[in-house]
């Protein structure tokens, strides 16, 4: 392994002007661009979540019209699905990585890469503009013909925004492929990756394989809007129900890009803070590749009691149940690595622990559903809210976080706060189970989600919820007050804090603009911490 | 001296890497866009499996006479296109100008062509939600087969639009000596470029323009 | 399910699978976390633990922890395969109930003619039958206590049965978002001992659905066609409900529910063989619950049984 190159210009120095940010091309400023943005876009989807909260403290709707409360929840599924989950660890963790841990000197396309950051910027406007101007009523899923006929909101700016941010997607995607495929440095064999390379291929992978369904699918719904005709309508024999085979066969994949990468985060942050290989490398590789490549063929366990037929049903459960075991084999191995390992908790490993518990927490309740059986009760209820919620906030958000802990000397040359940051990731785990354990109980005691208001006997419950609900709130403020004031006085990084391994620790902390002053050579694979 | 030592990119080692990479990039982009057209064809197989009627009815309302000549006029300009690319890698430079301009304008015919299909069927009120004046017992169902047919067109004229802007560029820079013998890679990907449209057009013809005319 | 009554025949079944989840779920999890934290705690830093040798891979420990997990999965399918299939199967003698959806209320009509809006009162220990179709958007039937949900589209009729075991009154809920009422599209389901149950029939009868739709029949004009002395060439309806009807593109299909809803609603889908194409749509002309007469009086021309497998 090469050691720390002599001091260079670090790439936040490369110019300071708003100009040399906007037009950079340096695939960690764009990685910072992005972060900048969506950090934006998760608080305005957790200010969303937050006042349906406070609507659900009550069985009563007396905090919002139930117009409004139906924005509220729609606003808060398409900020945090497409403007925060989607892009967060590729876009902000994995345009900054993905060089640097194959020993590039930049992505492929510098440019596209920048040109994909207006994309979802231009697409958050539009997004932003619907908001502003009423709001959308239809969910998330946009089912027709509700979406196409008969919601009488802002649907057309919100589906051009959404088209308009898919496009992103599907470039950084591209972008992601050729870079790994053509730019590894000498001897870095496709075994040899870490990780969480790996995981940003397979998100690659499903990102532009997927997305371009979810484009169309949008645009048919657009062209139905403007002109009153369309292939989802039953009046002329069209079919509501084609619209869900094609929305959930690109959204089933989606959430896999939501889960993959931070997958591939916990992966690198385990093997840190255990200084130990992770076990099992080869096996974890083709479970990455595995859910990819099943992910898209699960699509209807979305819509087992949709009026899809029974057989359908049969096939679609039977390889949801499979896909538990690429699952359950990451999270026998990410504890196997624990095994004789040497293990220290600082924030990022405290938050790569909380992901493997929430995890699977959340997968366990995935095979509740993916039994046609038991689905019927449950699909619609909040048993699948929390469900989604475990996996994607108290999976991905988690591992997004640790992430960032993870890497900040790295981003930003500056150490952050031990102590807050424990106390917020501790904070965060409970202030996470108290919001959304209870809603796997409501959901099974027959609460419907999207309820506006809801029978008496469901409050309790709902009260615990937004009770955590308001914990989370606060965990997730912290480390923007404690990240943010590390900037200015957090004390200065050296190359390799964590004494972790792999070639982005080889560069100092921030690495100047082309990374690596010569293209590294590499010789062995990941994570190859020394036996004790 | 050659062409590609000016046009290698920081990012890459060398010339050969940047051009694994850009040739990856656009089949990799045109995978994607075979999946935005699958499924919009995915929709057609749907809809003309439920209304084989309407939809052959339909179809015999599209122009096969302007439908096979725009056929014929993508399928050349693949041809000049290719043939283009060809000449600049045997060194030539003023033929395969000439080759990347008759493209581009086999392109724009094809472009007008489409165009005047849109105002004869705009005239015979063939368009679902502008105006639509069908009559008979089709006529609910005809429009899914419209809908899908505009849809479809209208993409594939919008990528069309595209290749011809990225025909004419290359035409600019092949006149101007950018590329030779050993570098010519964006004249080639943007050639990739132009076979994919096409190919699209030669799945969209018969799906559109020959339902039951074979009778 | 902790605090839901078991109000129907499957919601044993039901919350036996679901309580086997449950108490494998919480296996794994204890044991996963037990291992966990046991870990965390003899190798953090700084302990005395003994951490030589290899012990990033083990294949018999991998494939086990692959082939057992794989082999529960498959069984636990299997198990929910029986009662998935056994929930969307119908006994032939279930009674049929009508259900449409509009937003944001539900409406049932009984075969005898009695009408609810939000309310279904059905007997105690009889299967019955729910056919349901929406007026507009998706909406889905939810009861939780029965343990059964099915959503109910335009244009179209799904399906849902079940057997009460208990009386009461049970919570009824709209499970598909479907606009700003959402949320209050509730009602309940009233389950009566089938002495009472006859006498609330008895109580609220009116014209049959077959009887109203013979009228609706002669109102719509639609003897002026299908009547044998008419000038019109059009199918005959006796004995259609049941039948196999041949179609103009050579395939066959059985005349059920959907067929002849679908023939009223959208007649050029699928055209009789050796018929022209000339009957008129009724599609915006009447509503949903004047087609579920309609087919109820053609059910009534028809000596055929109730066909309960259509919607599988």
């Amino acid at each position: 392994m090469n050691t720390v190159e002599p001091a260079a210009r670090s790439y936040l120095e490369e110019g300071y002007g708003l100009r040399s940010w906007l037009g950079t091309s340096d695939h960690k400023r764009i990685a910072i661009l992005y972060a900048v943005a969506i950090t934006f876009f998760f608080f305005l989807g957790g200010l969303a979540a937050a006042l349906v909260r406070l609507e659900l403290v009550t069985p009563a709707g007396d905090v919002m019209s139930a117009e409004t409360y139906n924005k509220m929840f729609t606003f808060h599924g398409v900020v945090m699905v497409w403007f925060f989950l989607i892009p967060s660890i590729p876009a902000t963790l994995g345009n900054f990585l993905l060089p640097l841990m194959i020993g590039a000197r930049d992505m492929a396309f510098p440019r596209l890469n920048l040109f994909s950051w207006y994309l979802y910027i231009g697409g958050g406007i539009f997004t932003l503009a619907c908001l502003l101007l009423g709001g959308v009523d239809t969910g998330w899923t946009f089912y027709t013909p509700f979406s196409t006929m008969f919601s009488n909101s802002r649907v057309m700016l919100v589906v051009v925004g959404v088209f308009v941010v898919g496009f992103s997607s599907i470039f950084t995607g591209l972008n992601f492929i050729v870079t790994i495929h053509t730019m590894r440095a000498p001897g870095m064999t496709w075994f040899r990756l870490p990780l969480f390379v790996w995981s940003m291929y397979a998100v690659a992978l499903v990102m532009v394989l997927a997305t371009p369904v979810l484009a169309m699918t949008l645009a048919l719904i657009g062209l139905e809007r403007l002109f009153g005709v369309g292939i989802f309508d039953p009046a002329l024999g069209g079919d509501p129900l084609l619209f869900q085979h094609f929305f959930w066969f690109y959204s089933h994949p989606a959430v896999y890009i939501m889960v993959l990468p931070a997958m591939g985060v916990v992966s690198e942050l385990i093997t840190a803070g255990v200084r130990r290989r992770i076990f099992g490398y080869r096996f974890m590789v083709y479970a990455i590749v595995g859910i990819a490549v099943v992910g898209f063929l699960v699509w209807g366990h979305h819509m087992f009691v949709s009026g899809q037929s029974m057989y359908a049903g049969i096939v679609f459960s039977i390889l949801s149940f499979l896909i538990a075991v690429p699952s359950a084999i990451k999270v026998f191995n990410w504890t196997a690595t624990l095994y004789k390992g040497d293990i220290t908790f600082d924030a990022p490993m405290l938050y790569a622990l909380g992901f493997v518990g929430l995890f699977m927490l959340g997968g366990l309740t995935g095979l509740f559903l993916a039994a046609t059986a038991l689905d019927v009760s449950l699909t619609d209820t909040y048993f699948v809210v929390a469900h989604f919620h475990y996996i994607m906030v108290g999976g991905s958000v988690m591992a997004y976080l640790g992430g960032i802990h993870f890497w900040w000397p790295k981003i930003t040359g500056r150490l952050y706060s031990e102590a807050w940051a424990r106390f917020a990731a501790i904070l965060m785990f409970f202030g996470f189970n108290l919001t959304f354990f209870p809603q796997y109980i409501l959901g099974w005691e027959g609460m419907p989600r999207r309820y506006h208001e809801y029978l008496p006997q469901y409050q309790v419950l709902n009260v615990l919820s937004s009770a955590g609900a308001t914990i989370l709130a606060v965990s997730y403020l912290l480390p923007l007050g404690y990240l943010l004031w590390s900037l200015r006085h957090g004390a200065r990084a050296g190359a390799n804090p964590w004494r972790a391994q792999g070639l982005e620790w080889t560069t100092p902390s921030p690495p100047p603009l082309h990374n690596f002053a010569r293209t590294p050579q590499v010789d062995g694979g990941p994570y190859a911490y020394e036996q004790p | 001296m050659n062409a590609s030592a000016g046009h290698l990119r920081e990012q890459f080692d060398d010339s050969v890497q940047q051009r694994e990479a850009s040739t990856l990039g656009m089949w990799t982009f045109l995978a994607t866009e075979v999946l935005f057209f699958g499924v919009l064809f995915a929709g057609y197989a749907f809809c003309r499996v439920i209304f084989p009627d309407a939809f052959a009815e339909a179809s015999r309302h599209t122009d096969m006479l302007l439908g096979t000549l725009e056929t014929a006029v993508l399928l050349s300009s693949s041809c000049a296109a290719a043939l283009a690319v060809r000449e600049v890698q045997l060194g030539g430079r003023r033929v395969a100008t000439w080759l990347l301009l008759i493209t581009a304008a086999l392109g724009i015919a094809f472009l007008a062509m489409h165009g005047l299909e849109y105002v004869a069927e705009y005239r015979e009120g063939l368009i679902p939600g502008i105006r639509y004046t069908q009559h008979g017992p089709h006529a609910a169902s005809m429009q899914l087969f419209f809908c899908l047919y505009y849809f479809i067109t209208g993409f594939h004229g919008l990528h069309v639009s595209i290749g011809v802007g990225l025909l004419l560029a290359m035409a600019w820079r092949t006149h101007r000596g950018a590329f030779d013998q050993d570098y010519h890679t964006p004249l080639e990907l943007t050639a990739l470029y132009w076979h994919l449209v096409d190919i699209v057009w030669i799945f969209v013809y018969p799906l559109i323009y020959l339902v039951g005319r074979a009778a | 399910m902790i605090g839901l009554p078991q109000a129907s025949g499957f919601a044993g079944r039901v919350d036996a699978l679901f309580d086997t989840l449950l108490a494998l779920s919480g296996v794994v999890v204890l044991g996963v976390f037990a291992v966990m934290i046991w870990f965390c705690v003899k190798y953090r830093h700084g302990s005395a633990a003994d951490r030589h040798g290899e012990s990033h891979r083990h294949l018999g420990i991998e494939l086990a922890w692959t082939l057992i997990p794989m082999a529960m999965f498959i069984g636990l399918f299997a198990w929910s395969v029986k009662l998935w299939v056994v929930l969307r199967t119908p006994p032939a003698d279930a009674t049929p109930v009508y259900v449409i959806a509009k937003q944001w209320m539900w409406k049932v009509q009984h075969v005898g003619g009695q009408r609810e809006i939000n309310t279904l009162h059905v007997p105690l220990g009889q299967p019955v039958r729910l056919v349901m179709t929406s007026q507009d958007v998706i909406h889905s039937f939810y009861v939780p206590a029965f343990r059964v949900k099915q959503d109910v589209l335009p244009d179209r009729y799904t399906e849902l049965w079940f057997t009460a075991t208990q009386a009461g009154n049970f919570d009824l809920f709209c499970a598909e978002f479907c606009g700003t009422d959402h949320s209050r599209m509730g009602g309940s389901v009233v389950v009566q001992a089938p002495a009472d149950f006859a006498q609330w029939l008895q109580a609220h009868a009116g014209t049959g659905l077959a009887a109203q739709g013979a009228v609706l029949f002669r109102r719509f004009g639609c003897s002026g066609c299908h009547d044998p002395h008419s000038g019109v060439h059009a199918p005959d309806l006796d004995g259609l409900y049941g039948s196999t009807v041949p179609l103009d593109d050579g395939s066959q299909v059985r005349a059920d529910e959907r067929y002849l809803h679908d023939s009223i609603m959208l007649p050029q889908l699928q055209v009789a063989a050796g018929y022209a194409p000339v009957m008129p749509s009724y599609q915006g002309r009447i509503d949903e619950s004047d087609v579920l007469a309609l087919v109820a009086y053609l059910k009534s021309r028809s000596t055929h049984p109730e066909i309960v497998d259509e919607y599988r």
